[in-house]
């Protein structure tokens, strides 16, 4: 997709007039914030759990051509087929070529965020191949022809009502007098409508939580079961997976895994964890005839070792946006690009270019919730601010932002004429302030005061005072 | 609890005023002299210092930020600690200045000894100096938010409320969210101001939803977020940094109150 990463301003300016969001939004308090919490409380030994798996990840990351290959190897042995895609131009033609060959015209999918940040669907479509989304949020989003504005729930932004005007609109050959007033009248209705597209499918795509390389085996975990479907009924299985997803063992896959669900949806585990290790095999019961993983780097390996490496770890659980403030104030459409929330404030610069995505990691209050909850410890805030230095070494902080910073600093860096600055100016304010203790406008102000008071001076600095009062004996 | 009598034997105490402090409300810098005299230090405020650097290490301006940090370092070297009616600056001497000297072996040992000696205000009472207890009289119920440097850079959650429990007539009303940021953000709040006002009227909404009609912090820049916003509301809510209540010294008017 197209990014609007550079409208942030008016994007958020947008999605805070935008009541139906902020219904939406004010939910995941109660839901994703209050679960995981409660997930957390049950675990006594969570926290030490994620140094595990922050240590099974910095290990993968440390050999990760080794278990790539490793990871390649065992799928071969299995039957399967690996392709390796330095772009996502070369993931888009790898993954188009398969389903040609496959002679497919529909083609249905599992989530994957991969296979959003590569946009295959409008790929696949412009070749004349239908992509069905079987995630229900995926497919919401789809219908409304709208990026993910969540990496775990992407039409989280989405209420009820908009979703039953939605299906009215869409399913129109179902009668129009039926009831939709319910969660589970709608999810019946998108079950039995994806139920077509799931026995129609030639090729199946998912994408992958983690690729185990002991094993060659690739994991997904959802709670629909929808991508069991996506990935057992079509004859062709594509499997369309980052590199920094490999990890050594099936013991280690266990162990992030025992983090995600947590972190993510509180849930000890999600509903369906889902082991892919090649085609069907002969007496299995199900499976596909043919398995294909497409390998991404996109980017990757640019940040391997470097001072975005950190980001690498990211097992894409959500728990970041969940409690960053920004995120529940504008929702994810804002951030313009398909990795929103603290997350996509780092990664989202790291594959689309610091000039396009520059507002991302500024729009930060650095509160650090978002490291704090991070079952991965990454330090997120730290990571924006490396953006931000990146910003202002290449010469891209906005030109007005970066004079007033600079008069500051050339008065900051000199005590005594700061101090000079201070003890005329505070005491300046303070009059003018005085008769009602703070300030409704103020020149150069006006990003404070338009939504808030400036509160006055009391009056003289405290160095003038302290000063004055160590003179006196 | 070790409270030396001497006055050679009290520990030596740089009181890193905060900029906002200086120049906004002097009154807090007195309060926290005056808690740390009662906790048995000596207390110096060295002129040499001006601001901790944040607007410049959070604009991505390491130079300055660099400049800011040797300056501080510089002035308050001699201390036996360093202490800060702030989490956010305290923070930043403790965790930042070692990253931001870091990568000199001429100033990262400096930076890494230094930042052992520095602590915010009222963990350092308590944690360092073994502060129980306030003599403070305050009637009334206040709530008290949670600043996000103090809470999650430098641990500080019980100890302002160990100690608000101790000063007379005082209860504390906890606010429903204490721990989420106010949208405050340094200059976050003056770059996104439209994306900080949607935070701070959360903020605002949950403080004025409980019974206490005054709210205390450790951190200026989130009381005047906070007292802006609660007085553009026209919501009546005293705001005070706790260190003021703490001290006894709440006389004065409240943060964006009106001087009698």
């Amino acid at each position: 997709m197209k990014p609007a990463s550079r409208a942030f301003k008016t994007n958020a300016r947008k999605a805070l007039a935008n009541e139906p969001l902020q219904r939406a939004l004010g939910g995941i308090k109660h839901g994703f914030v209050a679960n995981r919490a409660k997930a957390r409380a049950a675990l006594p030994e969570f926290d030490r759990l994620r140094d595990e798996a922050r240590a099974v990840k910095e290990h993968t990351l440390a050999h990760l051509d080794l278990y790539l290959e490793e990871y390649e190897a065992k799928v071969i042995e299995a039957g399967g087929q690996v392709h390796w895609a330095p772009s996502a131009d070369d993931a888009r033609e790898t993954i188009l070529k398969i389903c040609r060959n496959a002679g497919a015209r529909t083609v249905t999918k599992g989530k994957s965020m991969v296979g959003e940040e590569i946009a295959i669907n409008a790929h696949l479509e412009a070749a004349g191949i239908k992509a069905v989304e079987t995630d229900l949020g995926e497919y919401l989003i789809q219908i409304r022809g709208e990026p993910p504005s969540h990496i775990i729930a992407p039409a989280i932004h989405l209420t009820m009502d908009q979703v039953e005007a939605d299906f009215r609109n869409i399913h129109k050959d179902l009668p129009p007098e039926r009831i939709l007033d319910e969660p589970g009248q709608l999810v019946a209705e998108a079950r039995a409508v994806l139920r077509d597209g799931f026995l129609a499918a030639d090729v199946g795509i998912t994408g992958a939580n983690l690729l185990i390389a002991e094993t060659g085996s690739s994991v997904i975990v959802t709670n629909e079961g929808n991508g069991d479907l996506t990935q057992c009924l079509p004859r062709v299985h594509i499997v369309i997976a980052s590199i920094e997803k490999a990890v050594p063992t099936l013991e280690d896959a266990n162990t992030i895994l025992r983090v995600l669900a947590r972190s993510a949806t509180g849930q000890e585990c999600s509903t369906y964890t889902t082991y892919s290790t090649g085609p069907k095999r002969p007496g299995d019961p199900d499976g596909p005839e043919e398995f294909h993983v497409v390998l991404l780097d996109n980017g990757r390996t640019e940040m391997l070792g470097g001072e975005f490496h950190d980001m690498l770890r990211c097992i894409r659980c959500g728990a970041c946006m969940n409690h960053c403030p920004v995120y529940g104030a504008v929702g994810g459409h804002a951030y313009g690009w398909v990795y929103p929330g603290p997350m996509g404030a780092v990664l989202t610069p790291s594959l689309i270019g610091i000039d396009e995505a520059g507002h991302l990691p500024n729009a930060s209050t650095f509160c650090g919730r978002c490291e704090a909850v991070c079952p991965m410890r990454i330090p997120l805030p730290k990571l924006m601010r490396h953006w931000r230095m990146r910003e202002y070494e290449e010469g891209n902080t906005p030109a007005g932002y970066k004079l007033g910073l600079k008069l500051w600093a050339f008065a900051a860096r000199r005590p005594k004429l700061y101090h000079a600055l201070t003890g005329l100016g505070a005491p300046l304010l303070a009059r003018f302030g005085k008769r009602r203790g703070r300030f409704r406008s103020l020149p150069l102000a006006g990003g404070w005061t338009r939504h808030r008071d400036l509160p006055a001076p009391q009056g003289k600095t405290f160095q003038q005072l302290w000063r004055a009062r160590e003179k006196t004996p | 609890m070790a409270k030396n009598k001497t006055p050679e034997n009290k520990p030596h105490v740089g009181l890193f005023v905060t900029c906002l402090v200086d120049l906004i409300r002097p009154s807090i810098g007195f309060a926290s002299v005056k808690l740390l005299q009662q906790a048995g230090c000596r207390v110096g405020v060295p002129q040499a210092q001006t601001c901790c650097g944040q607007p410049a290490y959070n604009s991505g301006d390491r130079p300055d930020a660099r400049a800011l940090a040797l300056q501080t370092l510089s002035a308050f070297e001699d201390f036996d600690y360093v202490v800060a009616p702030s989490g956010s600056c305290a923070g930043m001497l403790k965790h930042h200045y070692p990253e931001l000297l870091g990568d000199d072996p001429g100033t990262a040992g400096r930076a890494r000894a230094f930042a052992d000696k520095v602590h915010e205000l009222v963990s350092f009472l308590v944690d360092i100096r073994g502060v129980t207890k306030v003599r403070a009289r305050h009637d009334g119920a206040v709530t008290y938010h949670d600043s996000c440097a103090g809470l999650r850079e430098l641990g500080v959650k019980a100890q302002p409320r160990q100690l608000l429990e101790s000063v007379e007539g005082l209860t504390l009303q906890e606010m429903e969210d204490a721990e989420v940021c106010c949208g405050f953000g340094g200059t976050f709040s003056v770059k996104y101001p439209a994306v900080s006002n949607a935070i701070v009227e959360k903020k605002t909404a949950n403080i004025a939803a409980g019974d206490a009609r005054c709210l205390l912090a450790g951190d200026l820049g989130c009381l005047m977020n906070m007292a802006g916003k609660l007085s553009r509301e026209g919501k009546d809510i005293e705001v005070r940094h706790v260190a003021e209540v703490l001290a006894g010294m709440d006389d004065d008017p409240a943060i964006g109150e009106k001087q009698s």
